[in-house]
């Protein structure tokens, strides 16, 4: 909401030469936040000037310049080039001299142009920021200022020098949509004095008015749609007659439009005290007016020339050509209809002045996208018992601009709109709310002054003003006397905790396995959740993969990206893309974050009734509806993982970093996932993916990227991955570690060499040596694997150190070499293996 | 006879003049090797097995029993003496020799040791870390909850109604189809509803997490963005306890004596609710063209209140027993105003030079 300093200051004192900077601080303290201020920017010398006399001059460019000679009010006349042609010698007009700025931090100074030095330069309302009008310059005597002389200043003269602040109305406080209601709150704020401009007398309704029904067949939540409707007549109005310069001048800093008399005095009104008016063509409309809900199949053309198909919730403004209520004029409270609008010929009008229920008009304006400065005043809320003043007001301002021929008719004024609540709260009750001890005095002057009536000494009675519908229970009148009071009275008093357990097991985990990746020389990074539908044919992913099955948004930011990522994978590799295209080729990243795997079974959310504890089955609904979205983890290497120097070779990225990232992840939490090969799990390499296991749960999958996937992405060739699911690691972990003591009895060493199939893994020998070997085994790690002659084609050797050690004893060379002998024997038994001699 | 005194002949190497000078050879050889292979050469020489002293003492055996005594004294001093000069000698040129290999094995210590590429945590992530372990040392704990969110958890709950203005304020991402009243959670809230359903107060937790917004991603907005809310709900708590925790969380993170402002506002789940301002940390509200606060001398950080009584009612908690107050702020914005980020688009875009610069802490 923009509030025109010159305005406000009709409504509440201002200090002399309050700047909008300082209004703005004054406003911020009640709740009022500066979004902008606008205006100033002009600085002088602007003056009025008088055209003596000028010449048109044909340009090569086809244009005509007029080379004019200007009274600037000096001892010489200044000779400046004008492009506009509206004007004529003898004409006051607005000159604006070098050393001058325009709006936009425009600098005027003397410049040669079309042959020509010009000293200054003639100015239109465009170029001083006063409108839109850029058809030609501003010709003072048409702007109704006849009596002023060259030289004088113009800044002044125009209100230049005008700021407007502009603040932000939070929901509840739709009264301050209005300059009324900006001042009351710098009132609230400074202790200025308010004068409202709503207190005026307003004549009483006559039986003969313009016959207006309310027949709300449907309120919403037992709400009537339109509790009250004031109706105006005036007629006479001159159809040439436009608004005042003054008026159009206020509705254009506070960012509305000029457009015409009526539909001007109306949006004026609106601004000044919050109340919308709507402003019909008398002679279109049939009595009587009747406010129903829709009919199914019913449509309107609004003012926008949209033609929009009514719901049956939609309340509507309507006349009665073919019988009652037949033709619809009006989206209640939101916008007009085109049939009834005001033209260019109209010189009857009916004013409408309503009171219309927020959630109807609030309804209305989501069905129909259509968003009104009308219907956003209505849905937070209008003043309930002002729809008389401010049908008043207009009738008022049309007399005093319509033409000497205005006649103004009988009022109508029917149904009652509901006052402002009546609260019982106890007198100390805002002191226990805010922990300040304010006096029952206090609570109650804070409370009148924004315009509530109080009663009552322990417990107060208190009615809520009728333009303060937020006001309801006794926490909002709590907050109303913090609020002016002020919040910076408020202790600063630090509340003790009873002790608590600190983080979870999965809450440090995740950390350690954040700073594990990290130690381990991966990057965290973090990737928007929004995929594309394509990226699981680039992953070359099954049709009926489980990971094609994802939520997708209605309203997504980008039809490119509709979908809630199903693994981390589809999005961290654009990051990886992002930075091999900005030079970063040595890649190792890392993500941590959750994934939506919806399976299709969740049931529908429902909205348990407000008020109570939803019951255990509305919470368990609430449960099954939400898709299941697992914490993962997900690393992504390219490029060298050891860097070429003076003492590296350096070593690409490859499968077995892949894996031993995902490794890291499970030894954070002391856990050895089980290892094996997966041929088929897109969109890894058939031949280079492990797949790990925890506990026989699917913990994930790492290995190099499937070329053909690596070529579809844009990848560096050979890029490795790996993602697993923390919340599995979590569920397997966090247990207490029991100690395992610490033998001092010297190792024994055994090394051996085991031949065995291409095919077989591994992991698997290892297995068999670690069950043959028996108790005294201390460790067993593979230190080789070889593969050349005289090795036979089609087989491995694989070299295992194996460390023996008795918790009790010196093992003697006979034990150490039976158990060594018992490792090879199970190995041999089920891996095929042959101990190289 | 006594074979005491017979002595057939002089053996002129057991003499002690010729002794003396195969001892002095000895030590002028010892003396005169200049590292520890010639020295091994002057041992074989003088104190090996065919050194002149080992000659002499074999001739002993051959003399008579009353000579063998003499001579082998005389032989063992010998001996003792060149043995004695030999490790001497040998552990001067070991010590020289040690001193060489280390002055020979010096190397370039400035040479760089970044084989491993660094690795770096997200600020973002360790920053929301930091806000949380102030909390938890105080006793709160974190709680959690999901991202893709019932409507009805990250609004009505709230006190958002269906037909709130508040609802549509909120730029939300709604999920597909319209029926599942599923949105993407604007804000970490829902988990205080989650929290307050579940745990009988008293209730003191923080929830860091995820939030979207559909805002298109510039300088200052970005459509996922992280939050950490605070909710105490207890018996007897005023919005002086929500300022005391407010107080002592913004000195924990910007340091003691960073100056703080609560401003009315509006919030559908707290009443009365507020804005927490900070003092503008580049110009302290002393330049009216400050780019940063707009010359306002105040930095926005995020909303806080008193919880609203209907959002205990709708989690089964009677407002007449218990009060609560919560808090909620960017994690983003405090790396913009903290470490003086200008652009968001540096946090999300996953360059790793981003992380790279903050290393494990931001």
């Amino acid at each position: 909401m923009r509030a025109p300093l010159s305005w406000l200051a009709e409504y509440v004192e201002l200090p002399k030469g309050a700047t909008a900077l300082e209004v703005a601080a004054d406003l911020v303290k009640v709740g009022l936040e500066e979004e902008a201020v606008h205006g100033g920017g002009v600085t002088g010398p602007l003056v009025v000037a008088r055209v003596l006399e000028f010449t048109p001059e044909k340009q090569k460019n086809g244009k005509t310049i007029r080379w004019c000679q200007v009274d600037v009010g000096e001892a010489e006349p200044r000779g400046i080039v004008c492009g506009a042609g509206n004007f004529f010698e003898g004409d006051l007009v607005v000159a604006v001299l070098p050393g001058a700025e325009l709006p936009g931090g425009f600098k005027i100074a003397a410049r040669k142009t079309y042959g020509h030095k010009s000293d200054g330069m003639i100015c239109s309302a465009l170029e001083l920021g006063l409108g839109e009008d850029h058809d030609g310059i501003i010709r003072l005597t048409e702007w109704g200022f006849d009596e002023v002389k060259p030289g004088d200043d113009a800044i002044a003269l125009l209100g230049l020098a005008e700021e407007t602040v502009e603040v932000n109305v939070t929901p509840d406080r739709g009264y301050c949509f209005s300059l009324r209601g900006i001042a009351r709150e710098y009132s609230h704020a400074t202790g200025a004095a308010f004068t409202d401009p709503a207190l005026i007398e307003v004549p009483a309704p006559a039986a003969d008015g313009f016959e207006v029904e309310l027949d709300d067949q449907a309120p919403i939540n037992g709400v009537l749609g339109g509790d009250r409707f004031v109706a105006r007549v005036v007629r006479g109005v001159d159809a040439t007659a436009s608004s005042p310069r003054w008026m159009q001048r206020r509705l254009e800093q506070a960012g509305m439009r000029p457009i015409s008399l009526a539909v001007d005095v109306t949006n004026y009104v609106m601004l000044a005290v919050g109340h919308p008016l709507h402003a019909f063509d008398l002679d279109k409309l049939v009595a009587p007016i009747v406010v129903r809900r829709a009919v199914p199949g019913e449509q309107l053309t609004t003012l926008d020339d949209v033609k929009r198909k009514l719901d049956a919730e939609d309340l509507l403004v309507t006349d009665s050509p073919e019988g009652r209520g037949s033709r619809v004029l009006s989206l209640a409270g939101v916008m007009g209809g085109a049939s009834s609008e005001v033209s260019a010929e109209t010189t009857n009008l009916l004013v409408e002045a309503a009171h219309w229920d927020p959630i109807t008009v609030a309804r209305t304006m989501r069905r129909h996208k259509l968003s009104t400065e009308a219907g956003k005043r209505y849905e937070r809320g209008v003043d309930t018992q002002l729809a008389d003043v401010a049908a008043e007001l207009t009738v008022r301002l049309l007399v005093e601009y319509g033409g000497p021929a205005v006649e103004v008719g009988p009022v109508t004024d029917v149904g009652v709109a509901a006052e402002g609540a009546v609260i019982e709260m106890a007198a100390d009750f805002p002191a226990r709310v805010v922990g300040l001890d304010y006096t029952r005095e206090e609570v109650v002057s804070s409370l009148e002054q924004i315009g509530c009536e109080v009663s009552g000494s322990d417990v107060l009675t208190v009615k809520a003003p009728s333009w303060r519908p937020d006001l309801g229970v006794g926490v909002d009148l709590a907050e109303e006397v913090a609020r002016l009071r002020g919040y910076d009275q408020i202790p600063s008093v630090l509340p003790v905790a009873p002790p608590g357990g600190g983080l979870t097991h999965g809450q440090r985990l995740r950390r350690s396995v954040a700073r594990s990746l990290a130690e381990h020389g991966i990057v965290e990074v973090l990737t928007y959740p929004f995929m594309s539908g394509s990226v699981h044919d680039a992953f070359g992913l099954p049709k009926d993969d489980e990971r094609r099955q994802a939520l997708r948004l209605a309203n997504p930011l980008s039809d490119e990206q509709p979908y809630m990522r199903t693994s981390l994978l589809a999005t961290l590799v654009d990051a990886v893309k992002r930075n091999v295209s900005r030079g970063n080729t040595d890649l190792a990243v890392y993500e941590i974050g959750s994934v939506t795997r919806p399976n299709g079974t969740e049931a529908k959310a429902g909205h348990p009734q407000a008020g109570s504890r939803p019951s255990d089955a509305e919470l368990e609904q609430l449960d099954q509806a939400i898709p299941h979205q697992p914490l993962r983890a997900a690393v992504v290497m390219t490029g060298q993982r050891e860097l070429q120097g003076w003492n590296s070779a350096g070593r690409a990225a490859d499968w077995s970093d892949a894996l031993e990232a995902a490794l890291l992840v499970a030894r954070a939490a002391k856990i050895e996932p089980t290892v094996v090969k997966d041929p088929d799990h897109a969109p890894w390499h058939p031949g280079r993916c492990a797949r790990l296991e925890i506990d026989g749960k699917l913990f994930g999958h790492a290995g190099e990227l499937h070329p053909k996937v690596v070529a579809a992405l844009g990848l560096p060739p050979r890029t490795v991955a790996a993602e697993v699911d923390l919340d599995v690691l979590i569920q397997a972990s966090g247990g207490i570690v029991p100690a395992q003591p610490i033998s001092t009895f010297p190792l024994a060493k055994e090394d051996v060499a085991l031949v065995v199939k291409d095919e077989v893994q591994a992991q698997d020998v290892h297995a068999a040596l670690v069950a043959g070997a028996g108790q005294l085994l201390e460790s067993a790690r593979l230190f080789d694997v070889y593969v050349q002659a005289p090795i036979e084609e089609g087989h491995k050797s694989l070299a295992f150190a194996l460390r023996f050690r008795a918790p009790d004893r010196t093992l003697t060379a006979e034990e150490t070499a039976a158990a060594r002998d018992a490792a090879v024997a199970v190995a041999a038994e089920r891996t095929g293996a042959v101990q190289r001699g | 006879m006594s074979t005491k005194d017979y002595d057939p002949k002089q053996v002129a190497v057991l003499s002690e003049e010729k002794l003396a000078e195969f001892v002095a050879q000895a030590l002028a050889a010892f003396a005169a090797a200049g590292d520890l292979d010639e020295l091994k050469q002057a041992r074989l020489g003088h104190a090996g097995d065919r050194s002149p002293l080992a000659l002499a003492n074999r001739e002993i055996g051959a003399l008579p029993p009353a000579a063998k005594a003499d001579a082998g004294k005389r032989v063992g001093k010998a001996r003792g003496q060149v043995n004695k000069a030999l490790a001497t000698r040998q552990a001067e040129l070991e010590a020289e020799r040690d001193e060489r290999v280390l002055i020979e094995e010096s190397v370039d210590v400035t040479l760089p040791v970044d084989r491993r590429p660094a690795g770096a945590r997200h600020p973002i992530s360790t920053i929301s870390e930091r806000i949380a372990d102030v909390f938890v040392a105080m006793g709160w704990e974190v709680a959690e909850g999901p991202e893709v969110e019932a409507d009805w958890y990250n609004f009505d709950a709230l006190n958002f109604g269906p037909d709130h203005p508040a609802r549509q304020m909120q730029d939300t991402f709604f999920a597909n189809p319209a029926d599942s009243n599923l949105v993407l959670r604007t804000h970490t809230s829902p988990v205080q509803a989650r929290t307050l359903l579940d745990r009988e107060p008293p209730i003191y937790i923080v929830c860091p997490g995820k939030v979207f917004r559909t805002d298109e991603l510039d300088a200052t907005h970005t459509p996922v963005f992280h939050q950490i809310e605070g909710l105490a709900v207890d018996k007897g708590l005023t919005m002086a306890n929500l300022r005391g925790t407010l107080d002592h969380f913004v000195s924990e993170m910007f340091g003691q004596g960073t100056v703080t402002r609560l401003r009315p506002n509006f919030f559908p789940f707290t009443e009365p609710s507020a804005e927490l301002d900070l003092r503008c940390f580049v110009c302290e509200g002393k330049d009216a063209n400050c780019r940063a606060c707009k010359g306002t001398g105040w930095i926005e950080w995020g909303g806080c209140g008193m919880v609203n009584p209907n959002v205990l009612r709708n989690c089964g908690l009677d407002p007449e027993v218990y009060s609560g107050f919560a808090f909620g702020v960017g994690v983003e914005r405090a790396l913009m105003f903290r470490n003086g980020v200008e652009d968001m688009r540096d946090m999300v875009e996953g360059d790793v030079r981003f992380s790279l610069h903050y290393g494990m802490e931001a």
